[in-house]
């Protein structure tokens, strides 16, 4: 057993998961303090979205223990709780609501999962409009906004549950090349508001300014965790060099 | 909407009463409406035409409901829930509407000890057979939204209740509409059935007007027709309301 931080607002002990006889994770552990940030890189497959969706209860985990600010996850109402007040996603895919405009799509959740009242949801989804930088968006549906404003409504729209911590699944991946660059500099300016964060990424540029830390996975396993100057100019493992050379090669 | 469509049952109507005439039995006063006893003839014909719909919009309404509350255990990660789903399904589709019409009517107010009006047995017999196939429909117009909407409804944190509410069955209703207009339709078509256990909707109203003129070709011929334009409204309606969504969608 890895010994447990005390200091960790996130923490993985142990971490197993199965898909039927596949295992995606792997003995994982990990801690993250509070308005840490975490960069996971690695190659498809390895467990990288297996690993945040455990973390907000997407896919339940078979062994080990998750924690959140101390409240470990199971199907209790105490966790969903804790998920509620302090974790945000957002996906490779921005799954907007396409049937609800942009404001219906930011306070679907302050309003039903949180109890606000229409006006105060309302003041959040403009105030967090403003600061993803498409104010003027707010009566829009979906397929009219590009593929960057999309992702940006939909990180506007994790944000309106004004969460601790925010969990990106390789957000910028199904983006237009040009794209890119708006949705990054959104989320740099996120973490320096002091928002802890989790993100799969292979923009390697951006890891290098953003991440406290930068985790490399493969076959399910945590294989090498360290901060970024460490981490790209001497990693230790083998398999992580290899792997920075493909991808900085490009 | 195309206005041949609308008007191709009315051609029917001089092509039957041809083949009629030359058997030598078509007799037109039965249903002339210009003459008195004709007039009155068709317009109780026609007054069958408000049970036929009530009928079929009551049922459909329950049966939509019914349809739904039975697809929901039918998308369950849990075994129990799925197999109650597939033993309703199964069990429902297997008994003929007339069967569970007559069942309804004759047998349930003695199995529960309550007694039924003609037009809640019909109700609940056409309500329950359909429904089987409004849970299908819908189980399979939920399958077809992509999970990352149930990932996403679960990232901001709602119950299943409002995800299904707000985020779900929104999408999934507007991909079966067409589906639901068939099924409409198809009500429509076996109210008929009721006409067994007595209610005065327009096939029952046909037989008591032949049992009373002995002119029953001349009858269901009009019976045919009444259905014909009927069904064809609705289906225009239908597609009508269909362009509409898609409209309302390119926004
Ligand atoms: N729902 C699932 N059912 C079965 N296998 C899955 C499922 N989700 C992920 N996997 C498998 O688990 C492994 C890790 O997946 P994932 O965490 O998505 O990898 P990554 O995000 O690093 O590309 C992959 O081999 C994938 O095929
Ligand atoms: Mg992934």
């Amino acid at each position: 057993m890895a010994a447990a931080d005390a200091s960790a607002f996130i923490s993985l002990r142990n971490v197993d998961k199965y898909f039927g006889d596949f295992q995606a994770l792997d003995d994982v552990s990990l801690d993250i303090g509070l308005g840490q940030k975490i960069v996971i890189c690695g190659p498809s497959g390895s467990g990288k979205s297996t690993l945040i969706r455990c973390i907000n209860r997407l896919e339940t985990h078979d062994r080990g223990a998750i924690s959140i600010d101390g409240v470990t996850l199971d199907d209790g109402a105490a966790a969903r709780a804790v998920l509620r007040n302090n974790v945000g996603m957002v996906f490779q895919q921005f799954n907007l609501f396409p049937h609800l405009s942009i404001l219906e799509n930011l306070t679907l959740g302050p309003v039903r999962a949180r109890g606000l009242d229409p006006q105060k949801s309302r003041e959040l989804a403009e105030y967090y409009l403003e600061r993803v930088k498409i104010p003027e968006q707010i009566d829009k549906y979906p397929h009219q906004l590009s593929g960057g404003q999309q992702q940006r409504v939909a990180i506007a729209r994790a944000l309106c549950m004004e969460p601790r911590i925010m969990l990106f699944d390789e957000p910028t991946s199904a983006l237009d090349p040009e794209m890119i660059a708006e949705v990054l500099e959104v989320i740099e300016e996120l973490a320096g508001s002091g928002m802890t964060m989790i993100c799969v990424t292979h923009e390697m540029g951006f890891a290098g300014h953003v991440a406290d830390q930068m985790v490399f996975m493969d076959h399910g396993r945590i294989v090498e965790m360290a901060p970024p100057d460490t981490f790209f100019s001497k990693p230790e493992s083998e398999r992580c060099r290899t792997f920075l050379q493909q991808i900085l090669r490009h | 909407m195309s206005f041949r469509r609308l008007i191709s049952p009315f051609a029917l109507f001089p092509v039957l009463a041809f083949l009629g005439g030359c058997s030598g039995n078509w007799g037109w006063y039965v249903v002339n409406p210009s003459i008195p006893a004709g007039r009155r003839n068709l317009l109780f014909l026609l007054d069958g035409l408000y049970y036929t719909i009530a009928l079929s919009v009551t049922a459909i309404l329950i049966s939509i409901i019914l349809g739904l509350l039975v697809a929901l255990p039918g998308l369950a990660s849990q075994r129990p829930a799925r197999v109650i789903n597939r033993v309703y399904v199964e069990l429902v589709r297997a008994v003929p509407i007339l069967v569970l019409i007559l069942w309804v009517y004759y047998g349930l107010p003695q199995v529960a000890d309550i007694s039924i009006s003609v037009f809640w047995a019909g109700v609940l017999a056409l309500a329950i057979s359909d429904s089987a196939f409004q849970a299908e429909i819908f189980r399979a117009g939920i399958q077809s939204i992509d999970r990352g909407q149930h990932e996403a409804a679960h990232s901001i944190s709602l119950s299943y209740v409002d995800k299904m509410r707000f985020v779900i069955l929104p999408q999934a209703i507007k991909r079966i509409l067409p589906a639901l207009g068939n099924q409409l339709v198809y009500m429509l078509k076996m109210s008929s059935l009721v006409s067994v256990i007595g209610m005065e909707e327009l096939t029952r109203r046909a037989n008591e007007l032949v049992v009373t003129e002995y002119r029953p070709l001349e009858i269901y011929t009009v019976l045919v027709l009444e259905y014909l334009v009927l069904i064809l409204v609705v289906s225009a309606a239908v597609r009508w309301f269909e362009m509409r969504m898609g409209a309302a969608d390119k926004r």
